[in-house]
């Protein structure tokens, strides 16, 4: 449904001096002051699937998503939308550009870009009114066609209301409405849940699953929120600095992130550093500063080699008594703080130096100064290349 | 504190009244503290200011020695070609409007939404207003545009034959009054168009809409509010333009509202109650203007929507438009900047008025220079600018420091009065102010008329409402705590004005008094009837010139005047003033 290869867009630097870009100019630097904003990205996305591009702000998710919408003019690579090849380009030599009002994509915008000098109705009913003559529908099939749309988001009673006068979670239906009301091929959605409150963003998170599941339009998401990434995506790719660092099913990420920054990004993770002292093909045992760690991997990590082992706190499980080795990984420390987050109980638990979190079922609860073991199956711990 | 003594606090006066009535202390107490006085006499001042004339000019319109009187009305309304006068203001009005909106919107939107070439021409055409003034502008449109002498129909008469454009016509009044006015529109929509989102734009072109469809639906339906206060607020202006009506209409007896009030007290003997009549009729028009504009306003604010976390704009490719969008800039640049500014400096080389040829340049040479340097009225003139400038800046900010901070910060009862009372000068045309000034400082037992004085009291009056919109901005910027600080600290009303606010609020007061500074040193239409032979101030000076038909010396002083306003602008600039368009 749509293909991005080889995506690059570039921006001047513009928080440099002039004296700083003519210096840069002088002595032939001039590349230097180019910041990449989308470094070479590729990647494939199937229909109906809802793909996400999620990353801190700065990591060029928005602007790989105003590309394939058109706002934005990449230096060079190839995006396709359903067969057609809407952007091609190289060294800035532009073959092909199709221009945003003619690619016939939907988009949510972060502010909704609701017009405040319309009704819901007409916000709606734009997209089908300034559509080439050719293809426009009649006025009362345009009515026909709106009131389904509002219908379907549930709208339909405030058709004649002005659209400033909505609520955000109305406002955010809205910008929906329009953007699905001519059934693009495919839906551009940037970050349409962070203008809303926490409870409401929960509640309209589940309603776009849905819609999206029931409607079957191929979305393209982008967030820097990571549960709504992980809750609504059929894949993700995390991105870092104009590049995908991992692209794969939520639970793959998350499971098993290939690098510290996809494990730090998504949820919260002990890093441990160590050495792999034996590699079996299955089971990585991994020499840490605080004692002996084995992975179910098939990592082809070499011994001898630097490793970085991630431990998702619920993977850590707190005991007051020693299992006496019967378990495969077990360190003895000591609880530092606690917190009680009301599903659950967090323990900072002291093993030598390094401090471990762990998250337990909020019944365990283990007071500050407590001597406790710690035991971490290595199935759910996850080996991360140090860089 | 462990103390029990009676509070040691208690001021001498306390102490000097008998303690018997309390309450009359207290309130005697309140009524001679510094802070009530100092209040009180601001207060005092900026109504004294605002009212007098408006009173006097109704009254001197009204009455005469025998009691009531509308004669002045039926003089002045009845008099011969009325409904020409009506016709030609309206037309006047709407016309400079209308091109100065079309022009400075159209600007505005090329520089904020679009990758057009030149933008640093922009930034130097918004200065034109301010560093050319009225008066040099419409003269430089003369010697571009006159029938006989203008350079513009020399260029054209091998093509078009002679006096292709004539200046001296309501169309040649609209252009150079709309020219003139097309930056302050440009500023005015620059904001519009900036304080826009993006993504309202975007989000059409996703919906499919064509540009065009765009700019037509979306974008000019969303700033029309601003379209609409600023065709509103320069047809107020153009009504009230002293200069353009009298230099190039009273030519040819075209007449409008101003430049009748004008030719009835030029007449003798001027007929007091007749302009008095006029002048209340503009400034009924001017105040219906003002108030439909800022209702206006105060709608637009239902338009506003949630915005993205800050949008960075990005600027609509013009593709191959981009050239003759250059063309356009370039064009409207020479037009508005170049050409009236060399052809004031090059006739001031001249010794008599011709139009650019080998001769010419022959004999061109700094005498007018030389003449202006033994001038002595020249030398007056400047000086009187300058003192009048410098003492209006500063009264009107020291003024208006202290009515601002009644109004935000004080909880004195009728403090929005004093906000009303500061503004109400706003609404007044200057001549009307003159023609009102002259009304009350005739029958004055004070002798301030004839003296620079009454032109003190005119431009105080006059920018009292600049000054306070400085003040008030800058001073809503800084947060009641660092006064309430300084008291709960134990410092008195006064040691927190001086000590905490002032200097938190001088960027502000700087900035305020150099742009008061810069429209007073160039104020004409209050001030040519209140001048008194020997009190000319250079605006004056220049239109004295006009009239006597010596072309070259006043070129000269405008060029004078001109590069005076050009330092001055540029030190405002460096203080931070918005007086034009910071560049991006």
């Amino acid at each position: 449904m749509l293909t991005i290869d080889n995506l690059v867009k570039t921006f001047t630097a513009d928080n440099r001096t002039r004296k700083q870009a003519k210096a840069a100019k002088a002595d032939g630097s001039a590349e230097s002051a180019r910041v990449f904003a989308v470094d070479d990205i590729s990647f494939e996305v199937a229909e109906g699937e809802l793909f996400t591009l999620l990353g801190p702000s700065g990591c060029g998710k928005t602007t790989t998503l105003r590309s394939i919408a058109g706002l934005e003019k990449p230096d060079s690579g190839h995006i396709t939308v359903d067969g057609r090849v809407v952007f091609s380009g190289s060294d800035g030599q532009r073959t092909v550009n199709t221009p945003a009002n003619e690619r016939g994509l939907g988009m949510v915008f972060q502010s909704y870009a609701i017009w405040p000098h319309m009704s819901v109705f007409d916000n709606v009913a734009f997209p089908l009114q300034v559509c080439k003559r050719a293809k426009r529908l009649n006025k009362s099939d345009i009515a026909d066609k709106v009131g389904r749309v509002l219908e379907v988001m549930e709208l339909g009673h405030l058709s004649d209301r002005q659209a400033t006068k909505l609520s955000g979670g109305q406002q955010q239906r809205l910008a929906l409405a329009r953007a699905i009301v001519t059934q693009p091929p495919l839906l551009l959605l940037d970050e349409p849940l962070s203008n809303l409150d926490a409870k409401l963003r929960e509640s309209l998170r589940f309603e776009l699953k849905r819609l999206q599941k029931d409607l079957g339009i191929t979305s393209i998401y982008v967030t820097h929120d990571q549960v709504e990434a992980l809750s609504l995506s059929s894949r993700i790719a995390v991105m870092s600095e104009g590049k995908v660092m991992q692209l794969g099913k939520p639970r793959e990420i998350y499971t098993n992130p290939n690098s510290r920054f996809v494990a730090e990004f998504i949820g919260t993770s002990n890093f441990l550093n160590g050495t792999v002292s034996v590699n079996d093909g299955t089971v990585v045992t991994v020499d840490t500063t605080e004692g002996r760690l084995r992975v179910h991997s098939s990592a082809a990590v070499p011994v001898g080699s630097e490793v970085i082992v991630s431990i998702r706190p619920e993977a850590v499980e707190i005991a007051e008594s020693s299992a006496g080795g019967v378990v495969a990984n077990e360190w003895s420390g000591e609880v530092v703080t606690r917190s009680f987050l009301g599903d659950s109980v967090d323990h900072i638990v002291k093993v030598g130096k390094t401090e471990v979190r762990n998250r337990s079922n909020p019944t365990i609860s283990v007071p500050p100064g407590t001597s406790v073991f710690l035991r971490m199956d290595p199935d759910k711990l996850t080996l991360v290349p140090v860089n | 504190m462990t103390t029990t003594a009676p509070p040691v606090l208690a001021s001498a006066p306390e102490r000097a009244i008998p303690p018997a009535p309390g309450r009359t202390a207290r309130l005697l107490r309140v009524l001679i503290a510094p802070k009530t006085l100092i209040v009180a006499a601001v207060a005092g001042i900026t109504g004294y200011l605002a009212l007098v004339p408006l009173l006097y000019l109704f009254y001197g319109t009204f009455f005469d020695e025998s009691g009531f009187t509308l004669g002045g009305f039926q003089r002045a309304y009845s008099a011969n070609g009325i409904g020409q006068l009506i016709s030609n203001s309206v037309l006047f009005a709407i016309g400079a409007a209308a091109l100065s909106l079309v022009v400075g919107t159209a600007l505005a939107y090329l520089n904020v939404r679009t990758d057009v070439s030149f933008k640093p021409l922009f930034f130097a055409a918004s200065m034109i207003p301010l560093i050319i003034p009225g008066i040099l502008y419409t003269v430089a449109w003369i010697f571009l545009a006159s029938p006989d002498i203008g350079l513009l129909n020399k260029i054209l008469e091998p093509v078009f034959g002679p006096g292709v454009f004539d200046v001296f016509t309501i169309w040649g009044m609209i252009w150079v009054e709309g020219l003139h006015l097309s930056p302050i529109v440009f500023l005015l929509m620059v904001a519009a168009f900036r304080s826009m989102d993006p993504s309202l734009e975007e989000s059409a072109l996703m919906s499919g809409a064509t540009r065009w469809a765009t700019f037509r639906k979306i974008t000019v339906p969303l700033v029309r509010p601003a379209i609409v206060a600023s065709i509103l607020i320069m047809a107020v202006r153009s009504l009230e333009s002293f200069e353009v009506p009298v230099l190039l209409g009273l030519q040819d007896g075209i007449y409008v509202f101003t430049s009748r009030i004008y030719f009835v007290l030029r007449s003798y003997p001027p007929d007091l109650a007749a302009a008095g009549a006029l002048a209340g009729g503009l400034l009924v028009v001017a105040v219906l203007g003002v108030l439909l504009s800022s209702r206006v306003g105060k709608n637009s604010k239902s338009f506003q929507t949630v915005t993205g976390k800050g949008f960075r704009p990005r600027p609509m490719e013009l593709g191959k438009w981009r050239p003759l969008a250059g063309v356009l800039i370039v064009g409207y640049f020479l037009m508005t900047v170049v050409a009236p500014l060399a052809v004031l400096l090059y006739t001031s080389l001249l010794k008599f008025y011709v139009a650019p040829s080998v001769e010419a340049v022959k004999t061109m040479g700094l005498d007018n220079y030389r003449e202006l340097a033994g001038l002595s009225q020249a030398g007056t003139a400047l000086k009187n600018s300058l003192i009048l400038g410098l003492g209006t800046a500063t009264l009107v900010m020291f003024l208006m420091a202290i009515a601002a901070w009644i109004v935000v910060r004080s909880k004195v009862r009728g403090r929005g009065v004093i906000d009303q009372l500061s503004f109400v000068p706003l609404v007044i045309p200057g001549l009307v102010l003159g023609l009102a000034l002259s009304f009350v400082y005739l029958r004055s037992p004070v002798p301030i008329y004839g003296t620079i004085f009454i032109l003190l009291i005119a431009y105080v009056t006059r920018y009292m409402p600049y000054g306070m919109r400085y003040v008030v901005t800058s001073m809503q910027q800084i947060g009641a705590e660092l006064e309430e600080s300084a008291q709960v600290c134990g410092a008195s009303w006064w040691q927190t004005f001086r000590r905490v606010l002032l200097p938190l609020l001088t960027p502000g007061l700087l900035a305020g008094w150099v742009y008061i500074l810069v429209v007073s040193f160039r104020e004409l239409s209050s001030s040519i009837l209140l001048y008194s032979p020997g009190n000319e101030v250079l605006s004056i000076l220049i239109f004295e010139q006009f009239e006597n038909g010596q072309f070259t010396v006043l070129a000269a002083l405008g060029v004078v005047m001109v590069l005076t306003l050009v330092v001055l602008v540029i030190i405002a600039y460096k203080l931070g003033a918005k007086v034009g368009l910071k560049q991006d």
